[in-house]
């Protein structure tokens, strides 16, 4: 763009503008760049606010995940209400459940008259936050009434009388790991196979990337399914969260291999790769010292946009249920409750894990575009 | 060219192969091989199977054999037709797949067809009126196309059909037909509830396709011939039309490669939101109750579609654009 574009023709007597930009690293320079991509620097502190989230998770849940109460079965949301006669006390209205004599459905009716105070810094049940400090506070929460009538359910709840604004809280921290554990297996593989393919080229190249080629016609979905459907029953939460990670990775690395090998081919016959070469450096070091970081940026910006597609594949799994499965929490198994028409209709709320899943994918995409246009500061 | 379509009908040839293993290890994976969980289940169902036959199986099967006589084995049969027998449906699978195969074949192509009637009108617009309002709507569009997976938006547009219209939108045909037999009423019940999953299928792929138009015709149009043609004084129309559209097409056929095994997947995961009686639903019951010469079978299907798909567009692709073809000679 303009900086680079200024930097042509040099003046007898740079101005302190431009000397700036001569000696700027060059992750200043790509800072600089990517600062002037509006919607990727929101779309960054957005990303930033759900890992918060993803650390915070205890503390903005308000109530055990997994604490189930028949009695409260699909509750609609209870919307706050932040004033009360004109005075700031926020509150939502009691809900009042009755069984429908007929349908036997359970019904809820909000009661104006019952005013549950919403406190803020709450106590509520114990955790320990960043798995270190133990603690008992918590974002929002009530007070635990004389007969239990003073809840909260912000999103409603689900078929067990579980609360979904904390499952999904608590959701967001596995969907969210999972992704980035994930890229970071895809981008090992990516960058071993790439590299070689890249660097070495010639019959290595070929092969590897005949075998990206094959892996890129099959249809992934069925295959991830099948391996999926084929982890034993038993395996623990962990066991399982790790398998689909690898599963997803198996054939997420492709893509990141694929522009590795673009930025080893266009350095090999750099200048100063090759003098690099020409000074006996080894080939590790000279791959490790004089390329790698050169194209380091570039590998950032692949990565963010190689994460969103892996929060889908596991939201897609789970949502099929061959994912994770619960006691997990994931997006996708928070949405396994919406797969028919008729939940969907009836409760709406349990929809509501899908919109995290849109403002992520979206907030890395557009995060992704700006890095990649920033990544290479002398270009365009 | 014909070196061309060779080499790339030499790699599909592969692809099928590691297609196939991918499926045989699919099959083989749950514990336990396939007479003794046949057995189980006929047990289960109060039938009992004869050493006799348990053995034939076995020997059909080649279990007990090296894995890669298995794999011979399996890949002989199907040579001869016979994709074994599903457990859960105690039918052939051939039978068990049935039209289902084709329903999804024409559920794919017709998500292929309508991303290129979208793409390839709106790409033009938004390159010919770049920054305009219509180009604006476009990208916007386009990058919820790309960012929602197609399976919330299959559930987006279900609730939204329900509450709105009070009419459920799954299915691929009326209930009155799911079963008929084939007619000409059929066919067109069949295309009239086309639309909606090929339109759910195809938007990230149009999104994307959109994006890939717009940019090659805006080079194209920086080009000096564009200005040649404009100065002979051809019509506006004709010196867009005439050359070139005709070069950034290019990209249209050479993605399908990429943007068919992307609908194929996708149409797995819609089919079960909607409803659709394609593979999607056959072969997710199939892994979960673990019936693996169907869940197998419909995996090299799908995949060896997807490879035929492929190899076509590239033969197109050497159809369209005389530069690959002086390439290779």
């Amino acid at each position: 763009m303009a900086i680079a574009a200024d930097a042509g023709p040099l003046p007898s007597a740079p101005t302190a503008d431009k000397q700036r930009i001569f000696v700027a690293s060059q992750w200043q320079l790509m800072w600089w760049r990517f600062r002037k991509h509006r919607v990727a620097v929101a779309s960054a502190i957005v990303v930033a606010g759900f890992y918060l989230a993803v650390l915070g998770a205890d503390f903005l849940a308000y109530s055990d995940p997994n604490a189930s109460e028949a009695q409260r079965s699909l509750m609609p949301p209870q919307p706050i209400h932040w004033f009360d006669d004109g005075r700031f006390r926020p509150h939502v209205y009691g809900f009042k459940g009755a069984r429908d004599p007929r349908t036997f459905k359970r019904v809820y009716q909000a009661d104006p008259s019952q005013k549950i105070p919403v406190r803020f810094f709450a106590q509520g049940f114990e955790y320990r936050l960043l798995g270190l400090i133990p603690m008992s506070r918590h974002l929002i929460g009530v007070d635990p009434g004389r007969d239990a009538v003073g809840t909260i359910f912000l999103l409603g709840t689900d078929v067990q009388g579980r609360d979904l604004w904390s499952r999904l809280m608590y959701g967001t921290r596995i969907s969210l790991t999972i992704g980035l554990l994930g890229v970071t297996m895809s981008l090992v593989l990516g960058v071993v196979l790439g590299g070689f393919s890249g660097f070495y080229g010639g019959v290595t190249d070929t092969v590897i990337q005949r075998i990206i080629e094959i892996l890129r016609s099959i249809p992934t979905i069925p295959l991830w399914m099948g391996l999926a459907a084929a982890l034993p029953r038993d395996w623990s939460i962990f066991q399982i969260y790790f398998a689909i990670t690898v599963i997803i990775s198996l054939l997420g690395w492709t893509e990141l291999a694929r522009v590795i090998r673009g930025r080893f081919l266009a350095l090999r016959e750099e200048d100063f790769v090759v003098s690099a070469r020409l000074v006996g450096c080894s080939q590790m070091r000279t791959i490790f010292v004089h390329m790698v970081p050169s194209f380091m940026s570039h590998i950032i910006a692949a990565t963010t946009l190689a994460l969103p597609a892996m929060i889908i594949s596991e939201t897609a799994l789970s949502f099929l249920g061959l994912g994770l499965r619960p006691p997990a929490i994931s997006w996708g198994v928070l949405l396994q409750q919406a797969q028919n028409v008729q939940t969907v209709a009836i409760t709406p709320w349990l929809m509501i894990p899908a919109v995290p899943v849109i403002i992520v994918v979206m907030a890395f995409n557009f995060l992704g575009d700006g890095l990649r246009d920033a990544a290479d500061p002398y270009g365009r | 060219m014909l070196a061309y379509i060779g080499r790339r009908a030499l790699l599909a040839v592969f692809t099928v192969w590691a297609i196939s293993m991918l499926a045989f290890v699919i099959i083989q994976l749950p514990p336990g091989d396939y007479v003794s969980s046949y057995i189980a289940q006929m047990a289960a169902m109060g039938s009992v199977v004869s050493d006799e036959e348990a053995q034939t199986l076995r020997i059909q099967y080649g279990l007990g054999q090296p894995i890669y006589v298995q794999y011979w084995k399996w890949m002989k049969q199907i040579a001869e037709g016979n994709f074994g027998f599903s457990m859960e449906w105690r039918r052939p699978v051939t039978e068990v797949i049935g039209e289902r195969l084709w329903l999804t074949v024409v559920v794919a192509v017709s998500a292929l067809l309508l991303t290129w009637v979208l793409a390839l009108p709106i790409g033009i617009y938004s390159a010919v009126r770049q920054y305009s309002f219509g180009d604006y709507a476009a990208t916007f569009i386009g990058f919820i196309g790309l960012a929602v997976p197609n399976f919330l938006l299959a559930l987006v547009l279900l609730y939204l059909g329900f509450t709105l219209f009070n009419a459920h939108i799954g299915g691929l045909f009326s209930p009155e037909l799911q079963d008929a037999p084939w007619s000409l009423a059929r066919v067109w019940d069949l295309v009239k509830h086309l639309p909606i999953p090929a339109l759910i299928l195809g938007l990230a792929g149009t999104a994307q396709q959109i994006r890939i138009m717009r940019a090659n015709l805006l080079d194209e149009l920086r080009k000096p011939y564009v200005v040649t043609a404009r100065s002979k004084g051809l019509s506006e129309a004709r010196v867009i039309l005439k050359y070139p559209v005709r070069m950034a097409l290019n990209p249209f056929a050479s993605t399908i490669g990429y943007t068919l095994p992307y609908i194929v997947s996708g149409s797995i995961i819609v089919s079960l939101v909607l409803g659709l009686p394609t593979v999607g639903p056959l072969l997710l019951k199939a892994l979960i109750s673990q019936d693996m010469f169907l869940a197998g079978t419909i995996v090299l299907m799908l995949g060896v579609m997807t490879v035929i798909g492929t190899l076509i567009s590239d033969i197109v692709l050497v159809w369209i654009d005389p530069r690959i073809r002086l390439e290779d000679t």
